[in-house]
Order: structure tokens, then C-alpha cells, then sequence
């Protein structure tokens, strides 16, 4: 045992030796090493831990912790154009307010009767979403966007009873290894040609690759790489044509003013809330959402929390509680259907917050907004010298994809300037996009202004030359 | 409230009179919007109107003298008449007297009163059973089958104890009050014993005649196979056919000298007998026949808890086949998985 | 019941003194669904409009766009002001108990103990919560630094040789090491063959969750008749087929398996490794590692013994602590050390590949290193002693509750949880745990059973970690008591209970009936308002 210093931990009521001592004689114990009677001397530690010496301190910690943290550069200090799935976006100050009030952070699994207020949040976060989707039904969030897809493929699979997922080749390549991994066990995942000119789905190819296996055919709307895919209504009746499962990944912030999938034949919608008032966090802000139709053979199907709206035995008043907890009816090959485990409630609620905050003129505004920001950024590079926009004349929603093979310059090269100048340029696909030669994947949103887009621009002409 | 005809019957068994009584209690909030219909006297009326209830009473019975055919005309006069539950209080001989007189899809439910009780269809005390009633007419309640156990006739003829499978009834159960918010949700008993089947049949072997013994987890898996099986006998199954049905020890016998076989059982309930109640058809000799190799154990987890994770027992008359079999099985629990299941004799 | 008036003064009683039931009335703001609130026309937040120039530029933007693919009305989201938004919120959130307003000793298993507000303040700069992913590396050396300084104390908790925090959660994190055990086969060329994984009836259930996810065949080993998982058992599950052993030490029950390194060695032997969950570390830091008991991965959750906020279900974060021989099949990046600087390094042909986007939930990690920062090696063994006495010191009191057992090893200390067992209760008054449960609510705090399926009947789980002092633990005591008291004289308000609830008994019915359940809103208005 180590030595007991007088010390008392403001984290540890029962540090304090008085009532320590006290505890210890109502158990009946000599010491505390009674408890621990089951555990081999074999396998103790019998040394201290060797850890960093405590900042015992407050003060302490956080001088040594915003240390650390002064190394870093946050995008508020520069101007940062980066994306490719984890976008800055303005969170508006009552997420922040809504998410750091303790009741909910500390929060976890309580009872509808214990935790009515974190249910009722999360079902309205499940009915904004709906909104957004036009969908009937949508899922307590799971980890994140990749996680999301991962699931809704394995769904398409247990409804299908198919074994294959057709995904397009402009998918973020860590989305792939994911979902690859995720989904081994029940379907291989194949991959379909984009054509190189538009960047949308390769249709012919589409046609030889799908057959009687084909569980699900997954787009993105927009896709990884910016633009939509505007041939998605054609695409989900191929899909249907051959009895697989229609499955759309979206931007959730492009629902104002682009089409929710549900409109054009999709069947399990999926994608990730970060853009709806999350920051960032080093790419730690993400949470996945999974919605459907309200139909018995999806909905049996969801691994996930499902929270539904009832009655009480007081008239006038709303209870919450699961939906269809036994989920019982499908695929019994796949009894425990993944796993349900503590995943990212609190960016649900705070993705609800968001919704609520911007409502549907917002959500317009916004969505528009980033569109003509978008437009505007691609015309004024595209005047510069040596560099083109791929893909343009298919529309895009807020990324899209720079060309530099022209300017004799690499990405790196060209990131490496706009980087001294207080820029972060967009996201090297050399290396994952080797057919698009010297490129990068560009973000703009509603954070961006026109100064900061035209520095950019007038950055990347000096870069170039 | 819509009137709600419940029955009520009673086994021979006297005990059964308060306890009967005491279970209809907590539904004595409701009792204006029930009809109550029962047997004269200590076949229910006494305890119906202790409770409170004014039961219209039908048949006749000769007080103080009331036999298993009292209870099984009872049942099935209260049967023809449509009630929507048919309640009865006793053990084991009452739930096969009343099993052996309604079809098994009746919805009924046991009101334990008797001295051995090992039948899945009673509730956990009389008061449970009250409950368990309210809430099945209000709706709040689901079906579910349950087995009828009671002692093995024929092992207890040759001096030995314990309880096999003689049907089913369907009983409402009580669903989870509580969703647990941190796992996924346990299936039901019967998806259970799908998931069972769907392993077992997956790994069936051409040219093997399987031995299914008796039980609902097995007719499960005949009926993955799309084959009729007897719930209460043993079967055989060969290349996904029946290719017998309801067999004896001699035909077993027979069998295993034609070809290879693979016999496949479940625990019965109450004890957990695995060998030599209920199934005595596979005897010692054809289990020897097979080898212990060839034995596929099958059992819904919700039965091992139920027999509290307790070891399985085995006792084939034969002390060396007994001794074989002692150990551990890998139990069939579900699809893809298996619980490692202690087995003593 | 009237005011005091003055000449009543006399007979005012001082309080005195406070009595020991705490009478607790939840809020109950009795709030409308959002879509109620909703009035035409009202703003919660006006997004930034784009310059003319910008907007003259851009022209029409929806011109390239097929018919089909822009949207026609929008989104039907509540119109509300700021503060409307802002207030529902607020009300929602009294309607919680979370661990900074309650006993939270209830929520057994999962490590509900304080989340010192500093970290959490800590996290929320923007020199963290604005960083892009994708950032030049040389602008994230500070995260890298914590990530990294993190993976070394982790390492030296848990004995092992990586530590990867990717992961979003426990589960997430077995998963992961099911996945790296799985690799570890194939690159032996022993995929194919070894498709079996043991675990124990009472760990946690997310083990076989994650390898059923994985492919595995599950093989459980039940407990003997003192609780602890049956050797014989595992002696006759293990064989060329087993790909691992996934277990939990102490289990579920706060029971501790001194048999583990038998445990490790049989399953190694027969080609097989081993993965300790230690969701239940609390009770063991500084007291005994993974290492010293020779398993090959294991995993913490950042949010159960790293004291991170539970965030009413996540955000979470796992940490996987790996042997060397296993660290070539970590997730992609790995967070690496070059003298002067940090690094991402994504060149690791083995790997398993992601587990989750980018690196992990990194607000949780800050928290987690400065929750290990501000209490060091003694600290945290003074965490891990504090918790398991607190844990015995309510179990000798609970004991003495009528009707409650605590099943398995009788007479024998626990680690830092109980599963006990209201059976008696429950067959003396008919009272199940669930009630119990909903009774608990009444005072303040929370109650859980356990899993399901119940393999111990009628339990309830506790788990009191550090955070709690004497005297909660015998105010929850004196909770637990009187309720089982109304049980035996007074059943009804037990069964009817919440009285003191924000809501009141809920219809459960409708939730599994696929023509009245409503996930959102929109199902509620058109199958039960038939779209008023």
C-alpha cells in the first residue's frame, strides 16, 4: 500500500481521512486492502504509477493545460477553406449555451421518468430532422456519418437479404475503409465508376455491376468530392428496378434549398449532423443520423434508439419512451443487429438547438447562400491563370474541386504559401484521386466573406505565378 | 370497457380456494366491466365470490369429490363458450388436465396452487396472476406459448423422478416495465428458438438422420425445416425430411444401425432433464450408438436462466452412458452462439 | 393551509431537525413539443447574407439544377425568436437528473462520477473546438502533445505497450479490438480457422455484441455457483477455433475473477488472445493492470473511469491499450513523437484501418488528460481505494435492507459494484425492481437494473465511484429503505409511482404498435392528429 498523504482531494469527498476511517470500521475492514482479497499477488502492481507529478492546483492545471493549447491555431485565427466531411460553420452561441448546461452534459441513461427532458429533446431532434428529410422516421444519433452509413448498408443487407453494396468511387477514401470494415461480415462493398468529366455515376456501369445480389446502391448528395448528383432520381429506380435498397448520404445543411432523397426514391437516408451547430473539435464534433419511411421492414431494422412520442395517465400531458424496443422481426442470422452503446446524444440535442434557431427561412438562407459563395469563389479561380474547377458544369453544393496541373505547381506546393499567409488552402486529393491530377478539395460556407474569399483568390494568383 | 367474459376453474386442490381468491383482488378496480363465468363451488364459485365477484355459474360437480375429469369438462365447456381467458388455479395436474381439453392457441392462465409446479404457464404467485389477467383484457398484455411439464409417468413407474413435456398452452406475459436504455432489447423466447433453428439447420449434415427430441425449441428447428414434428414425441429428420415420426426406442435402435445419426435435444424445463425424462424413446443404447460427439444440445437462454444456470441432469437407467455424458455440453443458445453448460447425472 | 400571521409566531415549529427523506418535486414545465411553439414568421438566428458582389456573381444558382433535385417548400421547422428557443431548452433541461444534481450512484456500470467543470471549460476553447482535422500539422502541435501525453499515461495505467484513442465509446473500443484480434488471425493465416469467441455471462454485453458484429460465433461461459466464471467450462469451450477471450474483470456483479492469468493462459495456449474490458476499472487503478494479468489488448471508456461528462449518451470516448505484437494493427493515424515535434503517421500497412472519422473525440481526451493531470499516480490509487470502500461500505448497508440480496459470493467483499436482488421482495409483496426503480425517482435520484436479460432476478445495480460521500450514500441507503418499506405496508404508491416526476405513468403501448408509434412529430400528426 502506498503511504497515505494528508492530502484531500476536492474530487474525492471520502479522501478526507476522518470519514475514511469512519467508513472503513462500519464495513468491518482493516484496511481497504480487505476489498481487494480476490486479486493474486501475482498480478498486482507493486509500485506507484508512473505518471506526470499533479497539478493539484486549479490554477495550476489550466495554466499548463491552455499551454498546450496555445500551441495550436484554431480557425478563427486564420482563414481555412478545408472540408471533406468536417465543415466550419457558424455555431450560434445558444448550441453552446444548450450543450454546456450540466443538467444535460452530466445527464446519461436514465428512465423517461427520471430523464423526461432529454428524451422530449431528442425526439424533437428526431422530428427537425424529419422535417429536413421529410421522413417519418429518424434515429437517436449514432457515432457519426460513417457509422451512419456503415449501419444503413448492414440494414439493406438483413432487409434484402443481399449481399452486395454498390457505392460510388468519389467516396472519401477513410469513409470507405470504414464502412468496408463495418460491413465485411454480411456484404462486400463494390465500387462504381464516376465519369471523369462531370464526376457523377458511370449509369452504364451502374447497369452491368448491379444484379440479384446487389443489397443497396448508395449515393451521396452532395458527394465527397462537391458536386450533386444530379442523375440521383435515375440512379434510385435502377436501383429499385433490380430490388435493392435506395440509400442517400447528405449534407443536412443543404436541405433548405436542395431536395431531400426521399423525394427522388431514397429508401434509408444517412449522413452527419456536425455542420447543425457542432464545432469542429479537431474532427471530434460528428454524429451520424439514419432515417426511413415509416414502414415496419425499416423500422425493425434500426440498431439504434428510436424515441417516440405517447400519452400519459395525465390528460394534456406527453410521455416519451422507445420505439419498438424488441426489434424482433427480421433477420434472425443477426439477433444482436450491432450494438447500441453510448454514442452522441448530446450533439443530437444540440443539433435540435440549431434547427429550431434557424427554422425554415434560415435553413434557406443559408443553403443559398453558401451556393452563391461557392459560385462566386469558382468563377474568380477559374479566372486565375492555370488553375481550373473540375467538374464544372455539374452544380455543387459547398465543396468542390481545384485544379492546379497548369500551374506546374503540387498542392503541397501551393498549401505550403497560402499556409504563410494565414491560409489554410483545401484538401490534397493527389494521392486518394491520382486521375484528378494536382487537386484540392475546397470548403466554402456562410463563415466566408467576400474579402476572405477574394484573399484566396489573389493568394492562389501569387502561389501560382 | 366492453364486458370481458373470463373464466375461472379450479383444480381439486384445496389450497387453490384462497389463493384463487387472492388473485383476483387486483382486479377487483374492474370488476363492474367483467363477466365472470365459473364451475359450482370449489371449482371456483366460492373463490370468485369471496373476491367479490357475482360469477354466472355453469356445470354441475359433486362437492368434495371433484375429479381430473371435473377439471377437463370444465375446461372445456368454459372453452366453447368463448371466454376471452380462461383462468385456473393449481400445479402441474391441473395445466395438463386443462391442456389435454382446450386447443393449445386458448389463451389461459395458471394460478399456482398446487404442490408441484414446474409448467411455464403459471404465474409467479396469485397475485401476479390477477395482475397478469388485468392486463392482458386491457390489452397490455401479450400471448406467448408456455410449456405444460409434469412428472414423467414412465420413469416414475421404474422409481424415478422428474418432469417431461406434455403440451403447450398460451399464457399472457408481463412485458419489460423498464427499456433498458444501454442494450440491445433480448428477444422473445420464440425468436430465440428461430435463431436456434437457423443454426442448427445451417449445420446439418447430408446423409445424417437426426434424432429431434421432444419440446418447442425443437419443433422450432422442424419447422426451419418445413417438417411436422410432434411436440411431445421424438422424430426423425434426414436430408431435411421427416423420415419418422413419433418413434420408439426400438425404431431408434433400428435406425442408428443403418446409417449415421445425430440426436438433438433440449433441456426439459422444471429439473432440467436433458436425458431420461420425457424422452426415454432415446435410450442408452441408441445414445451410445450416436456417440456423445453427435449430440447437438439446443436450449433457448431464457430456459437455462430460468433453471437459475443450475447443471443439467441426465439419467438414461444406464451408469455408464450417465457417466459419458457428464461434463460439458455446448449448448445451441441462439445463432452463432453457445453457452458452455455443465451436465452431471 | 394559511399564511403566519404574527400572533401565530408562538406556535411556528423551527425546523429542526431537517428530516432525513429528502421531499423532492422534479420541474415539470409541462412543455409542448417545439413544433407547438412555433409562430409564424419569427427568427431564432439570421445567418450571415452573402455580399451583393458575391450574390450578383453567383446569379441564378439553382439554374444547372435538375427539377428533381431542388427543393420546393421548405423544411417545416419551428419559427421561434431566440429566446423562445433558448427557454424551451432550459426548461428541458431541469427535467433531467444528471450526476452534478443527484446521488447518481444508481446507474450501476457505468461510472457515473463528477466531471470536474474546469475540463469541461477547458475544452470548450477554441484553440480545440475550432481546429479542422485536416489543419498543417505544425498548427495542432498542442492537441497532438495532450493526445499523445494522454496515450503515455494510458499506457502506464493499463501496462501496455500502444494505446490508440480513436474510438467513439466502450463499445466502439471492443469493437476495435475485435477487429485488431481478427487482423492478428489473418496475418497468421489463421482467419479462416479460428471463428469462435468466449465470453462471461456477466460481462458486459457489448463483448458479444461487437464480435457478433464482427462475424464471431459466440461461446458464454456461465458462472459456477459462487459467481465467478466456470474454468471447467472454459477448459471444454477453448480449442483450435477460439479467436479470443473477451472478459470483463471485476464482472458486472463487482465480483473479481482471481483465476484470470488461468484464464489467459489456457485461452493463449490454444492460439488464442485475450481482451480485458475494464469499463469497470474504477476500483482497480494502480491496484492491477492488463499487463501483469498478460492479456493482449483492453480498453477503458474515457466517460466511465476518466471522469469525461456522459452527455445524456455521448459523446463518449474508448481508449484500446495493445501489446506490442499488436500494435501494427492500431487504427489509422497513430499519433507519433519526432524529438521536437508530433506527428500523424497514416503509413501503417497493417492497421485495421478507421474506426471512426479522423482521430477520435478530442474534447473528451483533453478532459481525460486533465482529469489524470490534476490527480496523478497517488491520486488516481486514492480514486480506486475511495471507490471500492465506498462500494463496501453500501453494500453492508443495503444489506440490511429487508428483501434485497446481493447473489453469488456471500460474505465476500466486492470490487466497486454490487448486482444485488430484490427476489424476496418481490415474492413478499410483489413489487418488482422495475417499481422500485420508478419509486427511486420520487427522491431525487436515479435506480437501474441491470442488462437484459436479468440473469440475477429482480436486480438493481450500484455503483457508488469516489465522487459520493458518506453521507449520500446513506441518504441513498435511506432511500432504498424506506421504499422497500411502503413495499411491505404500503405496495400502491410503490406500484403508482412516479408521484413527484416531471411525468406521470407513460402509455407504453403505443411504442410497439407499428400504426400508433411516433418517432417524429410529423408520424404524431398524421397517424393520431390524422394531420391536424
Amino acid at each position: 500500500m502506498s503511504p497515505k498523504k494528508a492530502l484531500v482531494y476536492p474530487y474525492i469527498p471520502n479522501s478526507n481521512p476522518v470519514a475514511r476511517e469512519e467508513m472503513l470500521k462500519a464495513t468491518g475492514a482493516k484496511s481497504v486492502d480487505d476489498f481487494y482479497a480476490d486479486i493474486p499477488d501475482s498480478i498486482r502492481l507493486k509500485r506507484k504509477m508512473n505518471l506526470p507529478e499533479p497539478l493539484l492546483a486549479e490554477a495550476a492545471l489550466v495554466r499548463h493545460v491552455e499551454g498546450l493549447l496555445s500551441k495550436n491555431k484554431s480557425s478563427r485565427e486564420v482563414v481555412s477553406f478545408l472540408g471533406a466531411g468536417c465543415a466550419q460553420h457558424h455555431v450560434p452561441a445558444v448550441c453552446d449555451e444548450i450543450n454546456s448546461r450540466s443538467e444535460f452534459l452530466t445527464a446519461y441513461a436514465g428512465e423517461p421518468y427520471e430523464d423526461h427532458g432529454r428524451f422530449q429533446a431528442l425526439f424533437e431532434y428526431e422530428s427537425m430532422m424529419g422535417e429536413m428529410l421529410n421522413m417519418d422516421v429518424v434515429n437517436v444519433p449514432v457515432y457519426d456519418g460513417f457509422q451512419a452509413m456503415g449501419t444503413a448498408l448492414r440494414m439493406a443487407g438483413r432487409i434484402t437479404g443481399r449481399t452486395v453494396a454498390l457505392v460510388p468511387a468519389t467516396i472519401m477514401p477513410d469513409k470507405l475503409l470504414k464502412v468496408h470494415d463495418y460491413v465485411k461480415p454480411d456484404l462486400q462493398v463494390g465500387l462504381v465508376p464516376f465519369d471523369p468529366s462531370t464526376g457523377l455515376m458511370d449509369l452504364k456501369a451502374l447497369r452491368k455491376q448491379i444484379n440479384a445480389q446487389t443489397a443497396a446502391v448508395f449515393i451521396e448528395n452532395p458527394s465527397y468530392l462537391g458536386f450533386l448528383e444530379t442523375q440521383a432520381e435515375e440512379i434510385g429506380r435502377i436501383a429499385h428496378q433490380n430490388g435493392a435498397i435506395f440509400v442517400v448520404g447528405v449534407d443536412p445543411i443543404s436541405l433548405g434549398v436542395i431536395n431531400p432523397p426521399v423525394e427522388y426514391g431514397g429508401d434509408i437516408v444517412c449522413g452527419d449532423i456536425q455542420p447543425l451547430g457542432i464545432h469542429m473539435n479537431f474532427g471530434g464534433g460528428h454524429a451520424g443520423f439514419i432515417a426511413s419511411r415509416d414502414e415496419e421492414k425499416f423500422v425493425m431494422e434500426f440498431p439504434s434508439r428510436l424515441f417516440g412520442v405517447a400519452t400519459t395517465c395525465v390528460e394534456g400531458e406527453y410521455g416519451f419512451g422507445d420505439v419498438a424496443y424488441e426489434r424482433t422481426s427480421f433477420a434472425v442470422r443477426e439477433e444482436g443487429k450491432e450494438w447500441v452503446g453510448t454514442a452522441a446524444a448530446l450533439w443530437g440535442i444540440t443539433a435540435g438547438v440549431y434547427m429550431a434557431l434557424m427554422g425554415p427561412q434560415g435553413m434557406v438562407e443559408i443553403g443559398q447562400g453558401i451556393m452563391q459563395r461557392v459560385r462566386y469563389t469558382v468563377k474568380k479561380l477559374n479566372q486565375v491563370s492555370g488553375v481550373k474547377t473540375h467538374f464544372a458544369n455539374t452544380p455543387h453544393f459547398k465543396e468542390f474541386v481545384v485544379n492546379f496541373d497548369k500551374t506546374g505547381k503540387t498542392v503541397q506546393q501551393i498549401n505550403q504559401l497560402l499556409h504563410e499567409k494565414g491560409i489554410f488552402g483545401g484538401n490534397d486529393l493527389s494521392a486518394d484521386f491520382p486521375s484528378l491530377g494536382q487537386s484540392a478539395l475546397y470548403c466554402v460556407t456562410e463563415v466566408h466573406t467576400q474579402a476572405d474569399i477574394d484573399t484566396l483568390v489573389n493568394a492562389i494568383q501569387e502561389a501560382v505565378k | 370497457m366492453d364486458t370481458i367474459r373470463h373464466a375461472i376453474e379450479l383444480g381439486a386442490v384445496p389450497e387453490a380456494l384462497q389463493r384463487a381468491t387472492s388473485s383476483l383482488l387486483p382486479l377487483s378496480p374492474v370488476r363492474d366491466s367483467l363477466e365472470v363465468i365459473t364451475y359450482p363451488l370449489e371449482m371456483g364459485e366460492t373463490s370468485v365470490r369471496g373476491a367479490g365477484f357475482m360469477p354466472r355459474v355453469i356445470g354441475k360437480i359433486r362437492s368434495g369429490a371433484t375429479t381430473a375429469e371435473d377439471t377437463q369438462r370444465a375446461a372445456r365447456e368454459l372453452c366453447a363458450l368463448e371466454v376471452d381467458l380462461l383462468l385456473f388455479a393449481g400445479g402441474d395436474g391441473t395445466a395438463r388436465d386443462v391442456c389435454s381439453a382446450v386447443p393449445a392457441q386458448f389463451p389461459c392462465l395458471g394460478i399456482p396452487a398446487g404442490v408441484k409446479i414446474h409448467s411455464g404457464v403459471y404465474a409467479t404467485n396469485p397475485r401476479h396472476a390477477g395482475e397478469l389477467a388485468g392486463m392482458y383484457i386491457q390489452g397490455k398484455a401479450r400471448l406467448r406459448e408456455a410449456e405444460v411439464l409434469d412428472l414423467d409417468e414412465d420413469a416414475y413407474r421404474n422409481g424415478r423422478v422428474g418432469t417431461c413435456l406434455y403440451g403447450t398452452l398460451h399464457v399472457p406475459y408481463r412485458p419489460l416495465l423498464l427499456q433498458n436504455q444501454k442494450a440491445p432489447s433480448p428477444a422473445s423466447e420464440a425468436r430465440q428458438a428461430e435463431a436456434i433453428a437457423a443454426d442448427v439447420v445451417e449445420g446439418m449434415q447430408s446423409g445424417v438422420a437426426y434424432i429431434l427430441g421432444p419440446g418447442t425449441t425443437t419443433r422450432a428447428i422442424a419447422k426451419e425445416l418445413h417438417v411436422d414434428k410432434t411436440l411431445v414425441g421424438v422424430d426423425v429428420v434426414r436430408d431435411g425430411k421427416l423420415i419418422a415420426k413419433d418413434v420408439t426406442e426400438k425404431q431408434l435402435l433400428d435406425l442408428t444401425e443403418r446409417g449415421p445419426a445425430g440426436i438433438i435435444v433440449t433441456p426439459i424445463g422444471g429439473q432440467g432433464f436433458l436425458f431420461g425424462r420425457g424422452n426415454q424413446q432415446i435410450g442408452p443404447e441408441v445414445i451410445r450408438r450416436v456417440g456423445r460427439g453427435n449430440i447437438i444440445v439446443v436450449s433457448t437462454a431464457d430456459k437455462l436462466r430460468a433453471l437459475r444456470l443450475q447443471p443439467l441432469m441426465v439419467d438414461t437407467g444406464d451408469v455408464e452412458v450417465d457417466a459419458v455424458l457428464a461434463g460439458y455440453f455446448s449448448v445451441v443458445t441462439g445463432y452463432k452462439e453457445r453457452m458452455v453448460y455443465k451436465v452431471i447425472s | 393551509m394559511t399564511h403566519a400571521t404574527p400572533q401565530k409566531l408562538g406556535v411556528l415549529k423551527p425546523v429542526s431537525p431537517k428530516p432525513a427523506l429528502r421531499r423532492f418535486h422534479q420541474a415539470s414545465w409541462d412543455e409542448p413539443v417545439i413544433f407547438e411553439l412555433s409562430s409564424a414568421g419569427q427568427r431564432g438566428v439570421l445567418p450571415p447574407e452573402p455580399e451583393a458582389a458575391v450574390v450578383d456573381a453567383a446569379g441564378d444558382v439553382f439554374d444547372n439544377l435538375p427539377a428533381g433535385l431542388k427543393r420546393k417548400t421548405a423544411p417545416a421547422l419551428p419559427e421561434m425568436s431566440q429566446i423562445h428557443v433558448l427557454r424551451h431548452y432550459m426548461r428541458m433541461s431541469q427535467e433531467n437528473l444528471g450526476v452534478d444534481l443527484n446521488i447518481d450512484i444508481g446507474q450501476g456500470t457505468w461510472g457515473m462520477k463528477y466531471s470536474p467543470k474546469v475540463n469541461d471549460q477547458l475544452a470548450r476553447s477554441h484553440k480545440l473546438s475550432e481546429l479542422h482535422p485536416l489543419q498543417p500539422v505544425s498548427t495542432v502541435q498542442g492537441i497532438l502533445e495532450v493526445m499523445y501525453r494522454l496515450e503515455e499515461m494510458l499506457k502506464e495505467i493499463s501496462g501496455m505497450d500502444r494505446v490508440t484513442l480513436q474510438p467513439g465509446a466502450g463499445s466502439a473500443a471492443i469493437y476495435a479490438n475485435v477487429a485488431m484480434i481478427r487482423a492478428h488471425h489473418e496475418s497468421r493465416g489463421e482467419g479462416e480457422k479460428r471463428t469462435e469467441v468466449i465470453t462471461s455471462s456477466f460481462s458486459h454485453p457489448s463483448n458479444a455484441a461487437a464480435a457478433k458484429v464482427a462475424g464471431y460465433k459466440i461461446i458464454t461461459l456461465p458462472p459456477d455457483a459462487d459467481g465467478y466464471p466456470d474454468f471447467e467450462a472454459l477448459k471444454a469451450a477453448v480449442c483450435e477455433r477460439t479467436a479470443a477471450l473477451l472478459i470483463t474483470n471485476p464482472e458486472d456483479t463487482g465480483i473479481f475473477n482471481p483465476r484470470i492469468t488461468e484464464f489467459v493462459d489456457l485461452v493463449h495456449k490454444a492460439g488464442g488472445l485475450c481482451s480485458y474490458d475494464q469499463a469497470n476499472a474504477n476500483g482497480l487503478l494502480g491496484i492491477t493492470r492488463a499487463r501483469e494479468a498478460g492479456f493482449d489488448v483492453c480498453h477503458f471508456n474515457l466517460h466511465k473511469t476518466f471522469s469525461t461528462p456522459h452527455g445524456c449518451g455521448g459523446p463518449a470516448a474508448g481508449a484500446c491499450g495493445v501489446t506490442k505484437e499488436m500494435a501494427p494493427f492500431l487504427p489509422t493515424p497513430t499519433v507519433e513523437f519526432a524529438g521536437n515535434s508530433y506527428y500523424l503517421d497514416f503509413n501503417r500497412p497493417h492497421s485495421i484501418g478507421k474506426i471512426r472519422p479522423w482521430y477520435g473525440v478530442t474534447g473528451n481526451m483533453l478532459k481525460a488528460y486533465a482529469w489524470i493531470m490534476s490527480l496523478g499516480a497517488d491520486g488516481l490509487r486514492e480514486v480506486a481505494e475511495t471507490a471500492v470502500l465506498n462500494n463496501n461500505y453500501l453494500l453492508n448497508k443495503v444489506l440490511e435492507i429487508r428483501g434485497v440480496s446481493a447473489p453469488y459470493a456471500t460474505g465476500k467483499r466486492r470490487i466497486e459494484q454490487v448486482r444485488y436482488s430484490w427476489e424476496q421482495l418481490a415474492n413478499d409483496t410483489g413489487v418488482h425492481s422495475e417499481e422500485i426503480g420508478f419509486r427511486a425517482a420520487d427522491f431525487g435520484t436515479h435506480y437501474w437494473t441491470s442488462h437484459h436479460p436479468f440473469v440475477v432476478p429482480e436486480p438493481m445495480t450500484l455503483e457508488p465511484t469516489e465522487s459520493y460521500s458518506k453521507e449520500d450514500l446513506d441518504e441513498y441507503v435511506t432511500i432504498l429503505k424506506h421504499i422497500a418499506e411502503e413495499a411491505y405496508t404500503n405496495p400502491e404508491i410503490v406500484r403508482t409511482a412516479p408521484h413527484n416526476s416531471t411525468v406521470h405513468k407513460i402509455d407504453q403501448e403505443s411504442f410497439d404498435d407499428p400504426d400508433a408509434w411516433a418517432v417524429t412529430w410529423r408520424a404524431y400528426r398524421r397517424k393520431l392528429l390524422k394531420n391536424k
